[in-house]
């Protein structure tokens, strides 16, 4: 467990991939099975046990702490199981810190629901600050370390001569602690005899365009271009073995999220993997971000979060077809499959992605800033800039130079003045990092919407100052920010798009707002008015 | 509520003696525990420390710091208008004190910054018992309990061993802590020549002036890629700037007791955080509140709400002073504005 928890925290805190991965060899290459295959299974998320809940460790903390402490150290702390593994009675000298991670996983395993919290406590006792975070990390469920499943494949092939596209192959097919695995990586023992018959492909990234350059270098003519649709990328993928049919739904870095879409896998009727966007699709039309939002991190889904938010793929790419690998074909062979395999499918959940017809750059800028001229209004709303892919191209891993770029549309900006704030949590918590920023009506400011990035960890701090030192009312958690025409902070806020909302007190939602300059400049008194974002939403739906 | 002290928008003062204790804005008189530059401001009429504590302002601030200056030992008595005034060693960083105040059979005791753990480079914290307790709460939250120091400098040097060839760049504050780190890495046995950012060689050589055995030391200088493997000690405003630029792949580490929370830590860009505070933890601050015995606490800065909140559990009066302008030692070193809050 010392090990294991040693791994996280070196993990949590590097930011090169490299170093990543490095740690993670090196803690395969020392640390002995079972254990290195349940760190694994943690890692890559295919642990088999009931998390413990929330609730469970709360309580935990609350027969031993002062709840008013408690609140205050949450509130700083911004993470539960740290604030639990920090806060914990310190253990005695003595404890027996040396837990193994294979011990701690087949006990939970095997432990009933109301043995695991005393199981919990009992380890709890025995570990420093460190492995307690970890241990509650782990019996949670949500370790959030910055390792993909891909992240940890790559480490493991470097431990032996095999390469990471053969793990893949096998991946799904082994469970915890993957004994076999490390066997054949290592060369003790032959490749594990089942393939994956749905394995994931990693997929092919695009770089962001450079107006001022690409379009100078780059040929209209050998491009097609595609909505960026704002879902997340995923890849279908669906395979026989035998009789059974394998359907997987894998998230873009490889981590499988098929058990939290159990209402997309009925329709994988196919033997081939879809690289598309997974969007929220209501009545025909796709809902914002948000409402996606609302199914992710999560582990299943029942059946009143599927009917309120059904999801849906909207496909761009077929990556392999009955046995063929499709790669190496250039994107409009591809292209001319997937559209036969949809048509073919008639599924109400999978269509395609259409593509954006243009004669030239000029013509492509045109239905970027203006989808809504090419497509009914929930599908244009949905748009956040379009993609150019070289229709020569194949389908290669990663980011290669020149052939796929985004483009995305520029935001829409306005001035408005800090109102509020709050404590943010995560990486943000302890400071003031979550604004509720407004406009002025008439001479009165009204609230139009809430940011809590965009700015850098250096703006944060000198937001926050100014928050502590200009503080006119308390509510709770939340601030109240002094703002007279001539005293205040003025932020420069970047969105997307705008709605009307009966939620909102101006009438307006904003899609996206992040922070995009402080400006120390202006006083208050110079922000934008309402008018204008009445302006800009009567323009937008025209 | 206590007769010798009161809160002026200058700071603490002492109405019978007429002076100021770490005064935020220029004062006629002024008593300063410790010389970070939240607490030693430059501008006062005439000036109360230690020696320490005024050779380190004259280094920092320049000569003509304050109008004039009058040292004191710990543990002599001096008597102001009829208020006995002594100053105890508060154990933060070379020459810091705690300032007794006693007059009619009260004591009150203000604090500055204080630590109970072990630091070879300064006289260790006396408790004084008193009826007022004047506080700090920097880490004032049961969540801050910070390990033995020895650890890790331990995690330091096996982050070492485990990158031999990358400059591992340590984020630790020119006054106090960069001291501290260098004699506790000499205690752990390590031998050599440890590098240092401009802003930090002044008060160094002063340290080592003081008899300080803080082992080969030398500037950084021009120097980068060619101290691959070595130790860098620099202001952790410097660690993410221009200035770091110049090593190779460094390893950078934070030396301050908020890397106990991962999320400053990641704020704060440490791949390597050490926890490592000149401030007390709570489980020190608790102890410290009950063994001076204060029926009355006052909390100067920090997490005043917790300790409040705790005091008032355990049957003693305690009140936040909010006070603003602390808590922002040594912003001075870097040269973009160092974007640490305290410590």
């Amino acid at each position: 467990m010392k090990a294991f928890a040693r791994l996280l925290d070196s993990l949590a805190f590097e930011t090169s991939r490299n170093a990543r991965e490095a740690l993670l060899v090196d803690y395969f290459t020392r640390t002995p099975d079972p254990d290195r295959g349940y760190a694994l299974a943690a890692i890559t998320g295919t642990l088999d046990f009931r998390a413990a809940k929330p609730a469970l460790l709360k309580a935990l903390i609350g027969e031993r702490s002062d709840p008013v402490l408690f609140a205050l150290s949450y509130d700083f702390v911004g993470d539960l199981s740290e604030t639990i593994a920090l806060m914990w009675p310190a253990p005695p000298r003595e404890a027996d810190a040396d837990l193994r991670l294979a011990a701690v996983v087949e006990a939970l395993a095997r432990a009933s629901r109301s043995d695991a919290p005393r199981l919990i406590a009992e380890w709890l006792d025995a570990l420093d600050e460190t492995g307690r975070w970890a241990l509650l990390k782990l019996v949670t469920g949500g370790l959030r370390v910055g390792v993909s499943a891909r992240l940890a494949k790559t480490a493991l092939a470097r431990l032996g001569s095999v390469p990471v596209d053969e793990i893949e192959d096998v991946w799904n097919t082994l469970k915890a602690p993957y004994l076999q695995l490390f066997a054949w990586i290592e060369g003790r023992a032959g490749k594990p005899e089942s393939r994956d018959p749905a394995p994931f492909r990693p997929p092919m990234l695009a770089h962001p365009l450079d107006e001022a350059k690409d379009f100078d270098q780059l040929a209209a003519s050998d491009f097609v271009a595609e909505w960026k649709w704002d879902g997340i990328r995923v890849q279908a993928a669906a395979g026989r073995d035998g009789e059974t049919l394998h359907r997987r739904l894998y998230s873009r870095s490889g981590d499988d999220i098929t058990a939290a879409f159990p209402d997309l896998l009925e329709d994988l009727r196919f033997d081939g993997a879809i690289d598309g966007e997974l969007l929220v699709v209501r009545d025909g039309e796709v809902q914002p971000f948000s409402e996606l939002q609302r199914r992710l991190n999560r582990k299943t889904a029942d059946a009143k979060l599927i009917q309120a938010l059904p999801v849906a793929i909207r496909a761009y790419d077929l990556l392999a077809e009955d046995g063929l690998d499709l790669r190496p074909l250039s994107f409009l062979q591809r292209r001319e499959r997937l559209e036969a395999l949809v048509r073919r499918l008639q599924s109400p959940r999978i269509d395609l992605s259409p593509l954006i017809t243009f004669a030239d750059w000029p013509g492509l800028a045109s239905a970027r800033s203006e989808p809504s001229s090419r497509l009914q209004p929930a599908d244009a709303a949905a748009v956040e800039g379009v993609m150019l892919k070289r229709a020569a191209a194949p389908y290669v891993a990663g980011r290669p130079k020149g052939e796929w770029f985004k483009w995305k549309r520029d935001p829409f900006l306005i001035d408005a003045v800090l109102m509020y704030a709050q404590r943010g949590h995560g990486k943000r918590s302890s400071y003031y990092s979550d604004y509720t920023f407004g406009v002025w009506l008439g001479a009165e400011l009204v609230p139009v919407g809430k940011a809590y990035f965009g700015f850098t960890d250096e703006e944060l701090i000198l937001i926050d100052r100014f928050i502590r030192a200009n503080t006119v009312g308390r509510f709770g958690p939340v601030r109240e920010v002094a703002r007279l025409p001539d005293k205040g902070l003025v932020l420069e806020v970047a969105f997307e798009g705008l709605n009307r909302s009966s939620r909102h007190k101006s009438g307006l939602a904003m899609r996206f707002p992040r922070v995009s300059r402080l400006r120390w400049d202006k006083t208050p008194a110079e922000a934008d008015r309402i008018e204008s974002l009445e302006a800009l939403l009567s323009a937008t739906r025209a | 509520m206590s007769s010798l002290l009161t809160l002026t928008p200058e700071g603490l003062y002492c109405p019978a003696a007429a002076l100021h204790i770490d005064p935020v804005r220029p004062v006629p008189r002024a008593v300063i525990t410790h010389a970070h530059s939240d607490h030693a401001r430059a501008g006062h009429g005439a000036v109360l420390a230690t020696r320490e504590t005024l050779d380190i302002m004259a280094l920092r601030l320049g000569d003509a710091f304050a109008g004039s200056r009058q040292a004191l030992a710990y543990g002599t008595t001096l008597m102001i208008d009829g208020i006995r005034l002594w100053l105890a060693p508060a154990g933060h960083v070379l020459g810091s004190a705690q300032v007794v105040l006693e007059a009619g059979g009260e004591r009150a005791v203000v604090s500055g910054d204080y630590k109970r753990q072990a630091d070879p480079t300064c006289a260790p914290f006396e408790l004084v018992q008193c009826d007022t307790f004047v506080t700090e709460a920097t880490f004032g939250l049961p969540v801050f309990r910070h390990p033995p120091i020895a650890g890790e400098i331990a995690r330091l040097l096996a982050s070492r061993a485990l990158f031999p060839g990358r400059t591992h760049l340590v984020g630790a504050y020119s006054l106090g802590k960069a001291q501290r780190l260098l004699a506790e890495l000499r205690a752990a046995g390590y031998e050599r020549t440890v590098y240092l950012h401009g802003a930090l060689e002044k008060v160094t050589a002063y340290y080592m002036g003081q008899g300080q055995a803080l082992g080969p030391v030398e500037p950084v200088g021009g120097r980068g890629k060619e101290l691959a493997g070595e130790i860098v000690i620099c202001p952790p405003g410097d660690l993410a700037g221009r200035w770091a630029r110049r090593f190779a792949d460094p390893v950078t580490a934070v030396a301050s007791g908020w890397m106990r929370v991962r999320a400053r830590a990641r704020q704060r860009g440490a791949a390597l955080p050490l926890i490592i505070s000149d401030h007390v933890d709570w489980p020190d601050l608790c102890r410290t509140v009950e063994e001076t015995g204060a029926s009355d606490i006052w909390v100067t800065h920090g997490a005043e709400e917790a300790l409040c909140h705790w005091c008032k559990t355990v049957g003693r009066n305690a009140r936040p002073l909010h006070m603003i302008g602390y808590g922002e030692e040594e912003a001075d070193s870097s040269p973009a504005p160092d974007t640490a809050s305290a410590e």
